[in-house]
């Protein structure tokens, strides 16, 4: 897939047409936001009963992009299971999961929706700080040099609305990679608040598109 | 004054057959007497159904009730009698009103009240636990009522029921749902008799089977004098566009000259843009209001009353006006635009009859020079009786897996008995086992290949019946009830001051861009933003609106309605306007006429793109589907087809190559090939399939208050649909969605039908301008974008403008 490569505090980094983000120099693969085990989730909770392929297609798109880039690292950046009982994979996936983390350096970063350490191998951490950057779910308003998801970021263009990065100066935003997940338009206050006077989105899709980071229709009154 | 449920029938004072005294005395002293069909009603009160076809004003609904009121009378006793169910909440309302007032008067002890969505807790809990002699209700609150525990208790001594405006609910889903109600309810009550109460209909046989399949008496009444229905004449209308501004003089003087006028739209945008123009001609001050289903609901509540209290000299509407409303005095139905439909015609003009002896009085106004030859047509349509109407599919599956579920709330079910009930209802009358075990499996467990999860169940077996796993489940379940899902709206509201002003469609409110105007309510109003979900205005005296391409319901024009109008067009003899006449002529000369054993495709530039129009005929929905297997080959040939929009007659698509050989495009295998494949990716399937789901339970139904929170917006239905499909192919949902599509908004058999009507003989004109007759296809609204090799061009070159003009090129 086509990116979009731009420098971010001194690191060529590379915005993927399917959501992840590549940091060649390192052999770095950064994914957000996996939420993997939700459709089982829900079945528990009694409500609807998703289709439970979720798990199979974020596998099949993480394993294309692994091949793809030939990563030694993989880093997760949170809400990579969608809760905690979410954990324990059905056998097949596990054993899909398994064989991607074989050996690979995998670093499972904790989330909102998995907060704890979580064992299916590989490390844990509650951030990571790597050459000078670094990587949480959250992003914080006054940090610098920031990779982070959690927000699941959605960008309009020409009346089509994708899943998007969010970068400026200061921070990337990844847009989630999981199959079974919702967007944020990026004209939500809470992601305008965010970004600075120069960011930009870029919309995920066949080829990775840049874009001026879109603004509300209007600023608010009062 | 009116007679309780319709006008005083005066025409008839027979003898008060099996009238108990306490009624016949009420109506002597008013100096009442019965229609002939509502005394017939009274003959064949004992008759397990009835389907009475009525008129607008002759007093259907009380014939309904009769029978009712004289057992009542004769035999007071506690407990649900009488269910009614109508399509829509304000009539229930209104029939309580009506009913109630005569019972007081003659004393007698039957209680009325009406349940629909918007009746309060506390009074639905005491309607369960003391329910009113008679219940008007809705038949999304009668599924609700059925998925109560108590629901054998309650209904167990139901004598009666009546479905009013039955020929609307037999077009729909809801009639499907509604159907299986009433076998649920018949299994309860199994002494139970149905009643129908319809307009005129093409087919009233067919559709008393659908009432009742064991046999079904059919009462007429007197369909009163011939309408008097005619075209407005005078102005030429434009040579394009909807919404007929082009005849406002003449309508004012129309309203003027009657008592109360009701102009029909057929979308929404165009009633806001006549409203508006023809409150500018309106120098009169005559009082005109405007009513559709767009605007906020205090706003219709204030146009409805004002209707009904006779204030209005005319309401400009769409469809939302069609069903039910008092009306009062209308004496002239003004229909604006193609009738697309001849018997919703008829049934709209049959409204416009303030005696039951007058003829109704309607006149139309086409708003281009293609629709005066549907109106044309349609006019020799209602002369000739030739009402259209296509039989009604076999009910579809997402329904039952909704009703099954539902069930299931209500309590432990055995299938083989669930099975045989379902069955007794007409629509699923042809189910086979096969099927309805693949619902139940569907709601069970999901009915997925993949049985990984022990914990992946909804429905349990104990003990040979069926159950809920978990019974918390019921309120989401009850939460999804009905069978319409609507395309997502925002709400529209001055900024400021949060007065509601209507609704728009979420993708109409994504196409605008600050300062850009539209119309609302009649009033222009400037986008300012959206906040927390609301589309914020302002008022913009004075400007020119953009057009408001949000949609109302858009009926499509009928296959009988579609050949008349093509033998119309080649016929000599027809007895045709000048100006139309005229237009005709310059098709000819510049183009061709489209004929009835030919295919004609016009290709030609228009505006930086390139167009090309095919003459198919076949109809609103085959013409959609033509426009998707054809854009899909189109996009394989390289043509960069970017979209394309379909009318009754013909599909108009554009996009950066020009179609040079439309045989081979049109080549029936090549077709048949591409549907396969084809069917997987679509829009259509896609909109299809948000449908299905909701209706049987996959996804929950998008609701209000969840929406505001957009950071936990659902998914897209779109990701499960992709999941499904590559994933499980088999899965029923996917079934259904393709059934749906299929018989719906795919149609192919008509394409096959065109195809062989024309055999190959494809003409293919390349022209250098826009042709006479596609001109108006350029305003339809329902363009269908398409996804491929253009549009990612496009967004290329907008994403390169934008970071130009923001300075971040490179």
């Amino acid at each position: 897939m086509a990116g979009y490569r731009f420098d971010f505090h001194g690191a060529a980094l590379e915005a993927r047409g399917s959501g992840a983000l590549w940091w060649a120099a390192r052999r770095v693969l950064v994914v957000s936001d996996l939420h993997l085990g939700k459709s089982a989730r829900m079945a528990r909770r009694g409500g609807a009963l998703l289709p439970p392929y979720e798990g199979r297609e974020t596998l099949h798109r993480l394993e294309a992009e692994i091949r793809a880039t030939d990563a030694a690292c993989v880093i997760c950046l949170g809400d990579s299971f969608d809760d905690l009982d979410a954990v324990a994979l059905p056998e097949d996936e596990a054993e899909w999961l398994a064989r991607l983390m074989a050996g690979r350096d995998w670093i499972w970063i904790e989330g909102n929706h998995d907060p704890a350490p979580i064992a299916p191998g590989g490390r844990n951490a509650a951030e990571l700080r790597l050459d000078g950057l670094v990587l949480r779910h959250i992003a914080r308003p006054d940090a610098r040099a920031e990779i982070s998801g959690h927000y699941h970021p959605k960008a309009r263009l020409a009346g089509q609305s994708r899943p998007a990065f969010l970068l400026d100066g200061a921070r990337v935003i990844l847009p989630a990679f999981g199959a079974y997940t919702g967007g944020l338009d990026a004209t939500d206050p809470a992601l305008q608040d965010l970004m600075g006077a120069t960011a930009r989105a870029v919309l995920t899709g066949p080829a990775a598109l840049v874009m001026p980071l879109p603004r509300p229709a209007r600023a608010r009154r009062g | 004054m009116p007679g309780p449920c319709g006008r005083p029938a005066r025409a008839y004072l027979g003898p008060m057959r099996a009238l108990p005294p306490i009624l016949s005395d009420w109506f002597a002293s008013r100096g009442w007497g019965l229609h002939p069909h509502q005394a017939a009603m009274l003959d064949r009160a004992r008759d397990a159904a009835t389907l009475l076809i009525a008129p607008t004003g002759g007093g259907k609904t009380l014939a309904g009730f009769l029978p009712t009121l004289a057992e009542l009378a004769a035999n007071p006793r506690p407990g649900l009698h009488t269910l009614y169910i109508s399509p829509l909440k304000a009539l229930a309302a209104d029939i309580r009103r009506n009913l109630t007032t005569p019972l007081a008067e003659m004393g007698l002890p039957i209680r009325v009240e009406d349940r629909t969505g918007d009746t309060g807790t506390t009074q639905r809990r005491r309607q369960r636990a003391d329910p009113p002699q008679i219940l008007l209700t809705t038949p999304e609150s009668l599924a609700l009522l059925l998925s109560y525990e108590d629901a054998p208790r309650l209904f167990a001594g139901l004598a009666r029921v009546i479905v009013d405006e039955i020929h609307a609910l037999g077009e729909s889903r809801r009639g499907d749902q509604l159907m299986l109600c009433l076998a649920r309810l018949q299994s309860l009550a199994p002494g139970l008799r149905r009643v129908g109460l319809s307009a005129t209909v093409e087919d009233p046989e067919a559709l008393g089977r659908f009432l009742a399949p064991g046999g079904c008496t059919i009462l007429r009444a007197d369909p009163g004098p011939a309408p008097d229905i005619a075209m407005l004449s005078g102005a030429a209308p434009p040579w394009a566009g909807g919404g007929g501004r082009h005849a406002i003089a003449e309508v004012l003087a129309a309203i003027r000259a009657h008592r109360t006028t009701v102009i029909f739209h057929n979308t929404r945008a165009q009633a806001e843009l006549f409203f508006h123009d023809l409150w500018m001609a309106n120098s009169d001050g005559l009082p005109i209001g405007i009513h559709h289903g767009s605007l906020a609901r205090e706003a219709r509540a204030r146009v409805e009353a004002a209707m009904a209290a006779g204030s209005l000299r005319a309401v400009v509407a769409t469809g939302s006006l069609d069903l039910g409303i008092d009306w009062g005095d209308v004496d002239l139905v003004i229909q604006i635009g193609a009738p697309r439909n001849i018997k919703r015609l008829v049934q709209r003009i049959g409204r416009a009859n303030h005696s039951y002896n007058a003829p109704s009085k309607a006149r139309l106004v086409p708003a281009n020079r293609f629709e005066v030859l549907e109106c044309i047509a349609a006019l020799q349509a209602v002369a000739e009786g030739d009402l259209d109407g296509e039989p009604r599919p076999a009910g579809p599956l997402d329904v039952l897996c909704q009703h099954i579920l539902l069930t299931a709330c209500a309590g432990p079910f055995a299938a083989d008995a669930l099975f045989s009930e379902v069955r007794r209802a007409w629509p699923y009358a042809a189910l086979t086992r096969a099927d309805f075990d693949a619902c139940l499996e569907f709601c069970a467990t999901g009915g997925y290949a993949l049985r990984a999860y022990d914990r992946w169940r909804r429905l349990m077996q104990r003990d040979g019946r069926w159950q809920l796993r978990d019974p918390r489940a019921a309120r989401d379940l009850r939460m999804n009830i009905g069978t319409i899902v609507d395309t997502e709206t925002l709400k529209v509201r001055l900024a400021g001051r949060g007065a509601a002003l209507g609704e728009v469609e979420e993708a109409f409110a994504a196409t605008l861009t600050p300062g850009d105007t539209f119309l609302m309510g009649g009033q222009i109003v400037r986008y300012e933003g959206l906040r927390d979900m609301v589309v914020e205005v302002s008022r913009a005296p004075g400007r020119v609106p953009k057009v408001a391409v949000f949609s109302g319901t858009k009926f499509a024009t009928s296959t009988q309605l579609a050949a008349r109008i093509l033998r119309l067009m080649n016929d000599p003899a027809a007895s045709l306007p000048a100006h139309t006449a005229a237009w005709l002529a310059l098709q000819r000369q510049i183009s061709r006429m489209p004929e009835a054993g030919r295919m004609l495709v016009e290709s030609f530039p228009h505006d930086g793109r390139e167009y090309a129009c095919f003459w198919g005929f076949a109809g609103r929905n085959a013409m959609q589907t033509l426009g998707l297997l054809l854009t899909r080959r189109m996009e394989q040939a390289g043509l960069a087809p970017l979209g394309f929009v379909a009318s009754d007659y013909a599909t108009l698509i554009w996009g950066l190559g020009p179609v040079t050989d439309a045989a081979a495009l049109l080549d029936g295998d090549g077709l048949r090939d591409g549907l396969e494949g084809w069917l997987a990716g679509n829009a259509v399937m896609k909109r299809t399939f948000r449908t299905v789901a909701t209706i049987a339970g996959l996804m929950q139904r998008n609701l209000p208050g969840q929406r505001k929170n957009g950071r936990q917006a659902t998914f897209s239905s779109d990701i499960l649909y992709d999941t499904l499909l590559r994933h499980d192919p088999g899965h029923l949902m996917l079934r259904i969605t393709r059934d749906e599509a299929m018989r719906g908004l795919v149609d192919f058999s008509r394409i096959e039908d065109m195809l062989a009507r024309t055999e190959g003989r494809i003409d293919t004109l390349r022209l250098d301008r826009l042709p006479p007759l596609a001109a108006p296809l350029l305003l339809e609204v329902g363009k269908v974008p398409v996804e491929g090799a253009g549009r990612a061009r496009l967004m290329a070159a907008e994403a390169e403008r934008l970071l130009a003009e923001a300075g971040l090129s490179g």
